[in-house]
């Protein structure tokens, strides 16, 4: 917001920046837990480290309705098309974070014959995710990065 | 488990071995009998093995008999744990769903990963992998460092 | 009275699901509400652990047992040193042991507490899903000071523990004990006397004790059913024979029973915490032998045959005897058991894993045809299946 009056409650900015700004606080992430980082995922809505006060007050179950898919978990070549699915019946915009390591590269399953070694072969992601499993505030780190992220955007 | 070692060799004479090390007994079946070994295993009153604990296989490349079947048994009435083995030349073995129920999934995941054939099975189908998967992963055979390409969503729909 | 001509419809309850446990598929014929047929799907979390287990050494093999059932981690490492100290034939010292025992136990109340939260969830309760969080995050906290990691902690190594317990643990261990039992109280008053919670698990899902034995069902599905077998009492391991606890049974084998079983284990591993902690013997953790575990560092510095035995241990491996076993150790979902075939290198030739949620998942289609649907989700949740596990 570029301008503010003095004393006054009025601000002045580009149509752009508020709908960013408005889109970055309410991101509402899907809920796609595959392996053990996705008991780290739910440990983050516990009332210790509290997700829903950054924005994400739930966890859709439906991909219509969600826009931010949090990929928590190795991906196995059995799973990949259907991830690709449900990435396409996401609206825009949406956005992914590859959590943990299994996520971004492989993991210590680099080796294996059924396992894609990092999810960004099939779908776009924006920010990465280290650890095994990550702990909890780091994927408060993440969405935060995500946020400053989709702040500097430009588009309607 | 000198009784239980005394009424096999009374039924199956030549056909049976025994081999006991760190407090475990394994009893080694020839192949053609192994199906009447087991039901026979399961219905004595003496030995009565009602729960299957554990059903799998073990690949041996360089011998003669390249695979060795697995299974666990235990009894409830005795209290005793014991374990079967029997090697095979070819991979065709004839399956135990009607002696015990809960052989279903074991075999198909023995089906999956080394590609021994049950016959008599209701569903002998892959069950970790999909069905287009080249080969069977835990031969000592099987490459690791092939590329195998992702499955379509059709090929995994059934 | 005329009859609507019907067709059966086929439902995919799809891997990505809020209410199954982890990435399961089932697939259901319903005509109306009625369940007639079941099909299970499973694979999509295949990760290929038993073959990359042949191509490392038996103490780099321990790192993946841990990421199987993921709940309760420890209880996994704890079946795979048993089996590979039965192989070798050593058996760690008296401390090393009730350590063990200790944090196995508290594993075990993470991974009910998980249960209890998500299972209420899917009944339509919230507020106990915040409060076994709430415990649980304590228990994490307590294996974050001893183990170094919250959940994954390969902690257990072949010969003892890896290191020893940190100064005033056993006083928070136990005044943490003594307010998690009043809070379990709180949540049993807020569930046993619900209208709601006794209508939807009553006589629901009922599992007979035949069929239960024919299907090779362990853990808390057997236990519910009539059947008080548990290894810790049958083939005990790792000086259980010390301590008295009790093993809890239900009658006919609802969901009813099997909540009642896994509350009740609960409270009886925090017993067996309490008497563990009490007598705690003093000594090492690690056995003192050379050819299997690395010296320690002082040791290595100062004398040149103990920095042989520490570079010959970490660059090939220990070796192992030739010869197979099997040893099994009482996970939180039943009977975890390993069988090992060694060809006498120090990598693995085969490692089995016996999965205790694989068999009890094969029950799973033979009781839930006759319910209604949503009595399939209740059904699921008192199984307590985990992924991990089941496709390794």
């Amino acid at each position: 917001m570029k301008k503010k009056f003095p004393g006054l409650n009025i601000f002045f900015g580009k149509l752009e920046e508020f709908v960013s700004w408005s889109r970055s606080y309410s991101l509402w992430p899907l809920t796609f837990g595959l392996a053990c980082c996705a008991i780290e995922m739910m440990a983050s809505t516990d009332p210790r480290f509290d997700l829903a006060r950054f924005g994400s007050e739930v966890f859709r179950p439906s991909p219509r309705q969600a826009d931010l898919m949090i990929v928590a978990g190795t991906v196995t070549k059995k799973m990949a098309p259907i991830i690709k699915r449900l990435y396409e019946q996401m609206p825009y915009p949406k956005w992914v974070i590859a959590m943990g390591i299994c996520a971004s590269t492989g993991g210590p399953y680099y080796k294996s014959y059924s396992v894609v070694k990092g999810v960004d072969e099939i779908i776009p992601v924006d920010v990465y995710v280290a650890g095994c499993p990550p702990r909890p505030e780091s994927l408060i780190k993440a969405i935060i990065f995500l946020q400053e992220k989709i702040r500097r955007e430009k588009r309607i | 488990m000198e009784d239980l070692k005394k009424i096999l060799k009374e039924k199956f004479g030549e056909d049976v071995d025994f081999k006991e090390e760190k407090g475990e007994l394994e009893i080694i079946f020839s192949e053609d009998i192994l199906f009447d070994a087991l039901k026979f295993l399961r219905e004595n009153p003496f030995l009565f093995f009602d729960f299957l604990i554990d059903l799998t296989a073990v690949h041996y490349p360089y011998e003669e008999k390249k695979f060795a079947i697995i299974y666990h048994l235990y009894s409830f009435k005795f209290s005793k744990r014991v374990r079967v083995k029997s090697f095979i030349e070819k991979p065709y073995v004839k399956s135990a769903t009607s002696i015990w129920k809960g052989a279903s999934w074991p075999e198909r995941e023995t089906y999956d990963m080394f590609g021994i054939h049950f016959y008599d099975h209701p569903n002998l189908k892959r069950i970790l992998l999909w069905e287009k998967f080249p080969g069977f992963p835990l031969r000592k055979d099987f490459d690791m460092e092939i590329e195998i390409p992702n499955p379509d969503f059709s090929e995994i729909e059934e | 009275m005329k009859y609507f001509k019907t067709d059966i419809i086929e439902l995919n309850l799809g891997p990505q699901h809020p209410a199954t446990h982890g990435v399961l598929r089932i697939k259901l014929h319903l005509d109306g509400e009625m369940i007639i047929k079941a099909e299970i799907l499973i694979g999509y979390l295949h990760r290929g652990t038993e073959k990359i287990m042949e191509n490392v050494n038996y103490i780099q093999a321990m790192v993946w047992t841990d990421r199987m059932d993921y709940l309760a981690p420890i209880l996994n490492n704890f079946g795979y040193i048993l089996a590979v100290e039965k192989l070798i034939g050593i058996t760690p010292p008296l401390r090393g042991e009730y350590i063990r025992v200790i944090l196995a136990e508290f594993s075990r109340i993470a991974s009910h507490l998980v249960w209890l939260g998500t299972h209420l969830l899917d009944l339509g309760f919230m507020t106990p899903f915040m409060y076994a969080f709430r415990e649980r995050e304590k228990i994490l906290d307590l294996l974050e000071e001893v183990t170094g990691q919250r959940m994954n902690n390969s902690f257990f190594r072949i010969g003892g523990v890896a290191a020893d317990l940190p100064d005033g643990w056993e006083e928070r261990a136990l005044n943490f004990l003594e307010s998690f039992e009043k809070n379990l109280g709180e949540i049993e008053k807020m569930v046993y006397e619900n209208e709601i919670f006794i209508l939807r698990t009553k006589n629901v899902g009922i599992l007979p004790l035949e069929l239960a034995i024919e299907l090779g069902v362990t853990g808390p599905p057997l236990r519910g059913s009539g059947i008080p077998y548990d290894i810790r009492k049958f083939f005990p391991y790792s000086s259980y024979d010390h301590f008295e606890f009790k093993i809890p049974t239900g009658e006919i084998g609802d969901v009813y029973d099997r909540f009642y079983v896994r509350m009740e284990e609960m409270k009886q591993s925090s017993k067996i915490i309490k008497q563990a902690i009490k007598n705690l013997p003093p000594g090492d953790v690690l056995l003192n032998d050379f050819k299997i575990v690395p010296p320690s560092k002082e040791k290595v510095y100062n004398s040149i045959e103990e920095m042989i035995h520490h570079f010959k241990i970490i660059s090939e491996g220990i070796r192992v005897p030739k010869g197979e076993v099997y040893a099994s150790c009482e996970g939180a979902r039943g009977e975890l058991g390993f069988y090992i075939v060694s060809d006498g290198t120090a990598k693995p030739y085969r490692v089995r894993i016996r999965p205790p949620s694989f068999y009890n998942l094969q029950a799973l289609e033979h009781i839930l045809p006759g319910n209604l649907i949503q009595d399939a989700i209740a059904i699921i949740g008192s199984f307590d299946p985990v992924l991990g596990e089941i496709d390794r």
